[in-house]
């Protein structure tokens, strides 16, 4: 176990330079100028733009850019922005808001997705299943930036029920962007609870367990809700590591200040620094938690052995 | 067996849930004729609701992008009038009126050619580049393998929304063709490179699956190059999980189109597109939602309508779900 983790920890370090690198690139080798960007249509000083060019590096060839970034990297210093703000201070200014939603979808995922994934399967063909397929069928389908829009005129406007915008109202104005974004997820996993408890359910182990007598009730908890549980996990925690980085659509529509939001004014305002030092933390959390899940899949079922 | 023990074998295992095969056994020599995969999936497609509704969806649709005069009752979406400015729907004007006063149903129906052609445009180069790139890997393996896998990983751990985003918005500012129009060629290629890595690990593993097969080996032995053994052997087996994939893509394709567009690095005014009319529809979300709402309807009917016919294809071509 200990051998695969690090053999994976190395695998990674491949990824997330390639990831940088391609977004280092794409960043910053287009001809526009963003220092002319940065001052709009005042007039900049010869001097200004010296200083600038030197302190980006901004004249030397994209290799030597990226180098000077990595170095920096490794001392824990992600650069500055063109106002001087380290990248950093953004960094943690920003992803607070992020892992909140993250958290409220995750508990959507968990408390909707599951409930009725578990009922749709012990109630396999049932008028209460069907619902849950059609349905699941269907917010697939919707495009996160129209449930966004369909949320906030239903329970924003005309329910009046939660804030459509910001953060002022603490964990309560998480709830609406945290169900939008949990959607697609919350409905896979619906689904694959479903599937998973009702293959369970025709295992020779529940047999088992109904031949001598069990009550149903502990039948389905005990020994079929476990070994269901497991894949509906596993995907859970690597959902983790996407919506982390996912968010840039509901961040930008329920206007939450999060790290999603961020990195796309970062992109229009050709912030390079902001847009790679975002970016590679987006990818090193996505890969984080596919490799948590990878572990975490070995601990649960015992029958799967790396090395 | 007689009929009889067959019949309560069947029953048998039914109850037990499990299926041995004994019962029904895959392969009937008393047959004359088998059923092949395909016709096999038709004939479950036919009695599947959703693969109607889906399909039926997309007819509509692909006339609309061809055609859109036919469902814009007669009117010019150029047309505006400022008085009419954000009126509600009306018996004439089945949409009501945009901000500027142009009629609304002509508007959103002129908007499903774009989202199409991104769509087919997109899923094209999706293959072309998945296929190449899936097969190479898989057949050859090793260090080519390798090399490749970690490319796809490497592409697979950014976000499709948040790369195409970055590589529009250089984009305009690059000399590249294409991806400096700002037009639909350059949002369908930066959402097809930043999406071509499941489509290429689906070829992969059903390359590696039949590699090494005694086909493979005969028809090696038959003297055949390695083109012909992956194109005319190995790739066929890799038709059907790959159709799935690619009915699928096309809504999501659509989808991501009109969410970058939204965020403004798509299609540009004055081009016909329901990312646009939903971005300029928010801001009188308030007093006029039907702005924002109906070209919203008519992006999600045409992303449903793709990924229910993936769905009941998946459901007709995938054995080990069939009853």
């Amino acid at each position: 176990m200990g051998r695969y983790v690090a053999r994976r920890l190395l695998l990674t370090i491949p990824v997330m330079l390639g990831a940088s690198i391609l977004i280092f690139s794409m960043v910053y080798a287009l001809p526009g100028d963003p220092i002319r960007a940065l001052a709009g249509d005042r007039p900049v000083s010869p001097a200004v733009v010296q200083v600038l060019t030197e302190r980006f590096n901004l004249d030397e060839p994209l290799w030597v850019q990226y180098w000077e970034y990595l170095k920096g990297l490794f001392q824990g210093n992600l650069g500055t922005d063109f106002r001087g703000r380290p990248v950093l201070d953004t960094i943690e200014r920003t992803l607070p808001v992020t892992i909140k939603l993250t958290i409220v979808a995750v508990i959507f995922e968990i408390i909707i997705g599951l409930t009725a994934g578990v009922l749709a399967g012990i109630r396999r063909n049932s008028y209460f299943d069907n619902l849950v397929l059609v349905s699941t069928t269907v917010i697939v389908a919707i495009p996160i930036l129209v449930l966004a829009f369909l949320a906030q005129l239903l329970f924003g406007l005309k329910l009046g029920w939660f804030p459509i915008a910001g953060t002022r109202e603490g964990w309560y104005s998480y709830v609406l962007p945290g169900l939008v974004l949990a959607s697609g997820s919350l409905a896979y996993v619906a689904r694959l609870t479903r599937t998973s408890i009702a293959e369970n359910l025709r295992a020779d182990y529940v047999r088992t367990a109904r031949a001598k007598g069990l009550p149903p009730r502990r039948i389905i908890v005990q020994h079929t809700l476990r070994n269901s549980l497991i894949p509906v996990v596993t995907f859970i925690g690597a959902d983790i590591g996407s919506l982390l980085g996912g968010a840039i659509v509901t961040e930008t529509v329920f206007n939450l200040p999060g790290i999603g939001r961020e990195v796309f004014d970062a992109i229009r305002a050709q912030e390079g620094a902001v847009v790679v030092g975002i970016v590679t933390l987006m990818v090193f959390f996505f890969i984080f938690f596919n490799l948590v899940v990878d572990v975490l899949y070995a601990v649960l079922d015992p029958r799967i052995r790396y090395d | 067996m007689t009929d009889q023990q067959q019949a309560d074998l069947r029953k048998d295992e039914v109850e037990a849930g499990t299926t041995t095969g004994l019962a029904s056994p895959s392969v009937d020599p008393t047959s004359a004729r088998q059923n092949s995969l395909w016709s096999d999936a038709w004939a479950a497609l036919k009695r599947n609701p959703l693969f109607w509704i889906g399909g039926i969806l997309t007819l509509l649709f692909t006339v609309m992008a061809i055609a859109p005069q036919l469902f814009a009752r007669g009117q010019d979406p150029r047309a505006c009038d400022l008085s009419n400015s954000r009126a509600l729907p009306s018996a004439q004007h089945w949409f009501g009126y945009d901000v500027q006063g142009c009629d609304y149903l002509s508007n959103v129906v002129y908007g499903a050619r774009n989202s199409l052609l991104i769509g087919v445009f997109a899923v094209v180069v999706i293959l072309v580049l998945g296929v190449a790139v899936g097969a190479i890997a898989g057949y050859f393996g090793g260090v080519t393998d390798g090399i490749l896998s970690r490319i796809a990983d490497i592409f697979y751990a950014l976000p499709l929304i948040l790369g195409a985003l970055v590589l529009l918005r250089v984009g305009p500012e690059t000399s590249i063709p294409i991806i400096n129009s700002r037009g639909p060629g350059a949002v369908a290629l930066a959402l097809a490179l930043f999406g071509w890595m499941t489509a290429m690990r689906l070829v992969r593993s059903q390359v590696i699956a039949v590699k090494s097969s005694d086909y493979v080996a005969a028809a090696r032995a038959m003297g055949a190059g390695n083109t012909r053994i992956l194109v005319r052997h190995i790739l066929p087996n890799a038709v059907a999980p790959v159709l799935v994939y690619t009915t699928i893509t096309i809504g999501v394709i659509i989808a991501a189109e009109a969410t970058l567009t939204y965020l403004g690095v798509g299609l540009q005014r004055p081009a016909f597109s329901w990312g646009l009319q939903i971005e300029a529809g928010q801001d009188a979300i308030r007093s006029a939602p039907h702005l924002v709402l109906f070209p919203s309807i008519v992006l999600t009917l045409t992303v449903m309508a793709f990924i229910l016919m993936g769905d009941a294809l998946r459901d007709a071509l995938d054995p080990r779900q069939r009853a």
